[in-house]
């Protein structure tokens, strides 16, 4: 279990990490999700004691990362997968882990066997693709067994199998009880990766609740409607819905009536109607309508 | 011990420590062949045969300790270690001790190389070591580079660039320390008290009994011989705990 106490951290004036609190459960896979320069990173760095806090907490299973004796035989991260020495061979790169918390050499070849990295074990790991480094890294996570695993951005610039077969790994894992954590900041990848989900932008907590409840909520059904008379609709409306314009092409978009009553309505005050259609929320629509105003830069 | 375990691994793992020992062997006993060779056969003296070792192959010593930090802080294995060993000085001490140990080897083998090669080449000139200053000259080496590689990891923990902590090794050995004594009448009393100087003091042959011998001419040290290196050393070992609580204090 890893719990964050009104975590901070600051860079100057940036305020990567503010206020931040959360809970992350054994035995399921949780997403942490918010757009880039959310401060996930930054969070996991504090969470494995490499950075230090500006303020607050963050411990795991009640100790802080730094007071346990052989760290990776109880949390196993990845955080970067170029965190290899180029000129060093991949096995190498594992035992030096090995040695430092006493686990047994045999284990080397063991998470190079799971990971699928037997065959160039040998070789350095500056010659490898974003893959392999990615999967090199993942065998360093697993290297003590550990109960906890973070990854962060796990899947960036995997190909398809590779997702997949990522995904299924940290189901596995949390099957097997563990605590996994996860970060992104694609929602699709969270909803088919994360049970729970802790959603931030600017550092600060959005939601935390299941990956379930988070999409049921952030997909309510809503109606489009297009109107000559849309300012005089919008009135008639508001008093029952919430109505936002689309920024595209200036249509009305209504939570909280069905569009049969939209058509009632808009029948009885005699206002035209261009288009009215019922739509479902996209997921990644209402991920970005919830953390816009906390949307610290957009990927391009 | 399994900390010095780690480094060892870490550092016979990749190829640089190899290339800079083969430079610095090249260069050290390189050197002290091309001097005996141009020497007529009787008239090399022992202070001559570690010009090489004391100088030019130092130097390559201190950027090989440098680069053993610094290069892990540039491909951030720096931060893999920090999360196997979170207690922060430990692991760089094991990584100051493992370095120093080696370049100590390193140093003996250089200097008794050196030696070696000049006897081989000019058979006829007296280089038998007999006395403790004779053997502080060539074997004092080893200490020598030892203690400079804690100086050179000192300066690559606080600087983290190799770029960085190479030009201020290279100029603050090669340079700055001998520029100083230009200065009028202050130059050679400050010098007196510059490490690499004290350094070099501590190898000196007693004055008189060596005409080969020029280095540290012209400086009034204060310290004995043994002082000097136990002063050379605690500059090492002072920056170096500055080093590690700076490290300890800063994000990784
Ligand atoms: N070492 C640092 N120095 C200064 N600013 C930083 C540093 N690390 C992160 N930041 C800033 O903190 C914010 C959060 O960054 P990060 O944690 O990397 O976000 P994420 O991982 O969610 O994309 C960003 O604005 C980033 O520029
Ligand atoms: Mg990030």
């Amino acid at each position: 279990m890893i719990e964050a106490v009104r975590l901070r951290k600051h860079y100057g004036r940036t305020k990567a990490v503010d206020d931040l609190s959360f809970t992350v459960r054994p035995g399921r896979v949780t997403g942490f999700l918010g757009p880039n320069g959310a401060g996930k990173s930054t969070t996991m760095r504090m969470i494995l004691g490499l950075d230090t806090p500006t303020g607050g907490d963050v411990k795991i299973d009640g100790k802080h990362y730094t007071e346990f004796k052989e760290p990776l035989r109880k949390v196993g991260a990845l955080l970067d997968a170029k965190w290899v020495h180029p000129n060093r061979s991949a096995r190498a790169h594992l035992k030096w882990l090995a040695v430092s918390n006493k686990i047994p050499a045999s284990r080397v070849a063991e998470v190079l066997e799971i990971v699928g990295l037997s065959e160039v074990a040998h070789k350095n790991a500056g010659g490898f693709s974003l893959g392999m480094s990615q999967r090199l890294g993942i065998a360093g996570a697993l290297l003590g067994d550990p109960e906890v695993l973070l990854f962060d951005e796990p899947v960036n610039g995997l190909d398809p199998e590779g997702i997949v077969w990522i995904r299924q790994f940290m189901h596995r894992l949390a099957g097997e009880g563990r605590t996994v954590f996860v970060s992104s900041h694609l929602l699709s990848e969270m909803a088919q990766t994360a049970q729970d989900l802790i959603v931030i932008g600017k550092g600060q907590l959005i939601s935390q609740t299941t990956t379930e409840q988070f999409i049921s909520d952030a997909t309510k059904d809503h109606v489009r409607v297009r109107s000559p008379h849309a300012v005089k609709l919008r009135e008639i409306l508001a008093a029952d819905a919430t109505i936002t314009e689309d920024a595209v092409d200036g249509a009305l978009v209504v939570h909280g009536i069905p569009a049969e009553q939209i058509g009632e309505i808009a029948a009885e005050h005699q206002i035209v109607l261009h288009e009215l259609s019922p739509q479902r929320g996209s997921l990644e629509e209402a991920f970005m309508q919830l953390t816009k105003e906390s949307v610290e830069y957009h990927a391009h | 011990m399994t900390l010095l375990a780690v480094e060892r691994i870490k550092l016979f793992s990749t190829r640089s420590p190899y290339w800079c020992s083969a430079l610095a062997l090249v260069l050290g006993v390189g050197l002290t062949a091309i001097i005996a060779a141009s020497t007529d056969d009787g008239q090399l003296s022992i202070g001559v045969t570690q010009f090489g070792s004391s100088q030019l192959a130092l130097s390559v010593v201190l950027v090989m300790a440098a680069l053993a930090v610094t290069t892990e802080y540039r491909f951030s294995t720096i931060r893999a270690t920090f999360l196997a060993v979170p207690n922060r000085t430990s692991a760089l001490v094991a990584k100051t001790v493992v370095v120093a140990f080696i370049a100590g080897v390193l140093g003996e083998i250089i200097a008794f190389g050196s030696w070696g090669v000049a006897k081989l080449l000019s058979p006829a000139s007296d280089l038998a070591i007999n006395t403790g200053g004779e053997w502080r000259h060539v074997a004092g080496i080893g200490l020598l580079y030892g203690i400079g590689a804690v100086l050179a990891i000192a300066v690559g923990i606080l600087v983290r660039q190799t770029a960085g902590a190479v030009a201020i090794l290279l100029v603050w050995n090669m340079l700055l320390e001998g520029l100083i004594g230009i200065i009028p009448k202050v130059g050679t009393k400050i010098q007196a008290w510059l490490p690499f100087q004290n350094a070099n003091n501590f190898l000196a042959l007693p004055a008189g009994s060596d005409p080969g011998e020029g280095m540290a001419a012209g400086i009034d040290f204060k310290l004995s011989q043994w002082g000097s290196l136990a002063y050379f050393a605690g500059i090492a070992v002072a920056l170096l705990v500055v080093a590690l609580i700076v490290a300890k204090r800063r994000d990784a």
